[in-house]
């Protein structure tokens, strides 16, 4: 075979697979629903069948009316920083889902507990001045605070996800 | 050319053939991931795949396994061998010997069987055979009655009410009244067959039909015993806030009866099915098996209930007489259910299951273990849920209230044990058995509140506070009889009770 007719045959080759690597990745992009994770719907969370209860406690919860998943799991100071931790978090998310390989009960990691935090204070901020002024909402649950929850919902609960069971 | 060959990878040839190599690779991936997805859908979409068609009359749990193997699976490691502190005994060779563990026992329980054999208890896989051959049933003989809790009898139950001439046809559905006609009728016929004939009549433990309708899997309660005595609740007056059903049937015209399986709400089922067994009741021979509901759950209530309960001789009721004093005792079971009733976890509505049966993730789907067995052996997923403590404190507490209650206990059993060796002192000095009958009472009192306690299967944890005012009860009534020894002149009360 000579040179060129080598090359011809080779580059004939990428295209091709590169063509249906580009197909079958669209496809699988849009099976698993993936432009629906830049919007801010609630729905969105339980594509994954993991979420239903949270999904299924929020509906009851309180803050239904006035907050969804991603007022309160997302920053809202601007918004690279909000893309960033819906990746970040997304890429997670998707990791644990397709090895389930994740330990139960799900708990919320502090990185996220800090976003959560900030957003209860980005709307509760005139109620709790007084408390912060102190410097601290109270303390994590677990001494060596790598358990989650600190701060608001520590004690207030229920009012995201609603009552537990 | 070949003096100045170009290097490998900088023919333009090979970048192209390692360009369509990585882009197939890319592919395998995607679709790998395509694959994983796809599962992921289908497993939250269908959580079962039927094989075989389930009926009224499939009793073996394996039929059942077929359709539902994930259940199925977890009701097979039952099985398995665990042990905690306080509780599990595993399933390697025989079950430990609590009488052998704790010589007081044989004291306390002398004369009656549990003062032959009395063993830590196992998995739900072992509960036919444990029984079988246990020497309370080899060596005494018992009655078809202890079929109604170690089997899977609601069929048994109905082709012996149907031979007994109860209506209808086996395939009715168990609520409608011909199947309940039979399945009373049958219960009354096999508990009084003797053990061993009863025995025959049953292939398999407590299997799935128990508690699930094999039509739609829903939870029902099946068993006789609890479809009466959890009526002759309703019936009291006794508050039961932890089920709310029950309630407000009361607040309700009354019109028909309480019947658990039309009124109660799915998390109270998760409750009351293994309340069907993990109760207090009577199932010796003088009369049908029944829990003893009739005044309220609380320890005090059944014994209550116990006191003004003839039998058909119209004598008063007792389990045994006690062979050291004489004195016409009662034997508890193991109140589980009574207990969780006056604890802050029935309280607050937490059932049974969702400790003992903790939510499992199996794929994508999530499913109730049906491993039942000790939450301690899997704290996150039993308690976490709701204490938001690490594993090792949550663990740190419950033991805590165990060991408290087991502290507490020791002192009972010690106080009853005692009143036990003084009247019988009391009878070597000739006192007769009318002055010492209100002494019996004491001894009846106290031992039936320590063996309450101690028959029940957490150690206190179910209810830490009731457990430990039962307890200080036991402690006084026994107390109290070595007291009133003393005022009848027994020499050395004092002393031998100091021993």
């Amino acid at each position: 075979m000579s040179g060129k007719r080598r090359l011809l045959v080779f580059s004939l080759a990428a295209s091709v697979f590169l063509g249906v690597f580009l197909g079958l990745s669209t496809y699988t992009f849009v099976a698993a629903h993936g432009t629906s994770y830049l919007s801010n719907d609630p729905a969105v969370c339980i594509n994954c069948h993991i979420m239903r209860d949270d999904y299924d406690g929020w509906q009851h919860g309180s803050h239904h009316a006035v907050a969804t998943c991603n007022d309160c799991h997302l920053p809202h100071d601007n918004v690279v920083h909000k893309l960033f931790v819906k990746a970040s978090n997304g890429y997670h998310h998707s990791k644990a889902f397709t090895l389930l390989n994740f330990a139960e009960p799900i708990r919320i990691k502090p990185g996220n507990a800090q976003v959560l935090e900030d957003n209860c204070l980005r709307c509760h901020a005139e109620q709790t001045d007084e408390i912060t002024a102190h410097g601290t909402l109270g303390v994590p649950s677990d001494p060596n605070q790598k358990a989650d929850l600190f701060g608001c919902v520590r004690c207030h609960q229920g009012v995201g996800h609603g009552p537990a069971r | 050319m070949t003096d100045n060959p170009t290097p490998l990878f900088s023919r333009p040839y090979v970048r192209m053939g390692l360009l369509a190599a990585g882009a197939a690779l890319a592919t395998v991936l995607v679709m790998t991931l395509y694959a994983s997805i796809a599962s992921r859908k289908v497993e939250g979409r269908q959580s079962s795949f039927k094989v075989v068609d389930l009926d009224e009359k499939t009793v073996d749990p394996a039929q059942w396994g077929k359709d539902f193997p994930k259940q199925y699976d977890g009701y097979m490691k039952t099985s398995e061998r665990y042990g905690t502190k306080y509780g599990g005994a595993g399933s390697e060779a025989l079950p430990v010997s609590r009488i052998k563990e704790d010589p007081r026992l044989v004291t306390i329980f002398d004369g009656y069987a549990f003062a032959i054999d009395f063993n830590l208890r196992r998995g739900h896989a072992y509960m036919l055979d444990d029984q079988r051959n246990t020497k309370r049933v080899t060596t005494k003989p018992q009655t078809g009655a202890c079929m109604h809790c170690h089997a899977s009898n609601t069929v048994a139950y109905r082709e012996a009410g149907l031979k007994g001439g109860a209506p209808g046809t086996l395939d009715e559905a168990f609520t409608s009244p011909n199947a309940q006609a039979q399945l009373m009728a049958g219960f009354e016929t096999v508990s009084k067959l003797p053990y061993a004939e009863a025995s025959k009549l049953v292939k398999h433990a407590v299997a799935c039909i128990d508690c699930h309708d094999p039509k739609n899997m829903a939870l029902r309660v099946t068993k006789p015993g609890f479809l009466r005595g959890i009526v002759a609740l309703a019936n009291s007056g006794e508050p039961v806030p932890h089920l709310p059903s029950i309630e407000k049937w009361r607040k309700g015209d009354k019109a028909t009866p309480y019947d658990a399986n039309h009124d109660a709400s799915r998390q109270e089922l998760r409750s009351m099915v293994c309340g069907q067994c993990h109760v207090e009741y009577y199932c010796g021979p003088k009369a049908t098996l029944f829990f003893p509901w009739n005044k309220g759950l609380k320890v005090e209530q059944e014994e209550a209930f116990y006191n003004e309960y003839k039998f058909a001789d119209g004598h008063r009721f007792f389990d045994w007489k006690h062979a050291k004093t004489g004195a016409e005792v009662l034997k508890a079971q193991h109140p589980e259910f009574e207990m969780w009733s006056q604890g802050i976890h029935a309280r607050s509505g937490v059932s049974c299951a969702d400790c003992h049966m903790p939510y499992v993730r199996e794929g994508a789907v999530k499913i109730s273990s049906h491993q039942v067995r000790s939450p301690l052996l899997d704290v996150s997923r039993s308690c976490q849920v709701c204490h938001r403590f690490p594993e090792e404190e949550l663990k740190a507490r419950v033991v805590a209230i165990q060991d408290r209650t087991k502290a507490l206990m020791d002192r009972a059993e010690d106080a009853v044990v005692d009143l036990i060796n003084n009247l019988e002192a009391a009878k070597k000095t000739g006192l007769d058995d009318t002055k010492l009958q209100p002494i019996f009472e004491l001894q009846r009192k106290a031992q039936w509140r320590v063996d309450w306690v101690n028959a029940e299967n957490s150690m206190g944890f179910h209810a830490p506070q009731e457990a430990a005012r039962i307890l200080g009860e036991a402690i006084d009534y026994a107390r109290q009889g070595q007291i009133a020894l003393r005022d009848l002149g027994v020499p050395n009360v004092a002393k031998i009770a100091k021993k």
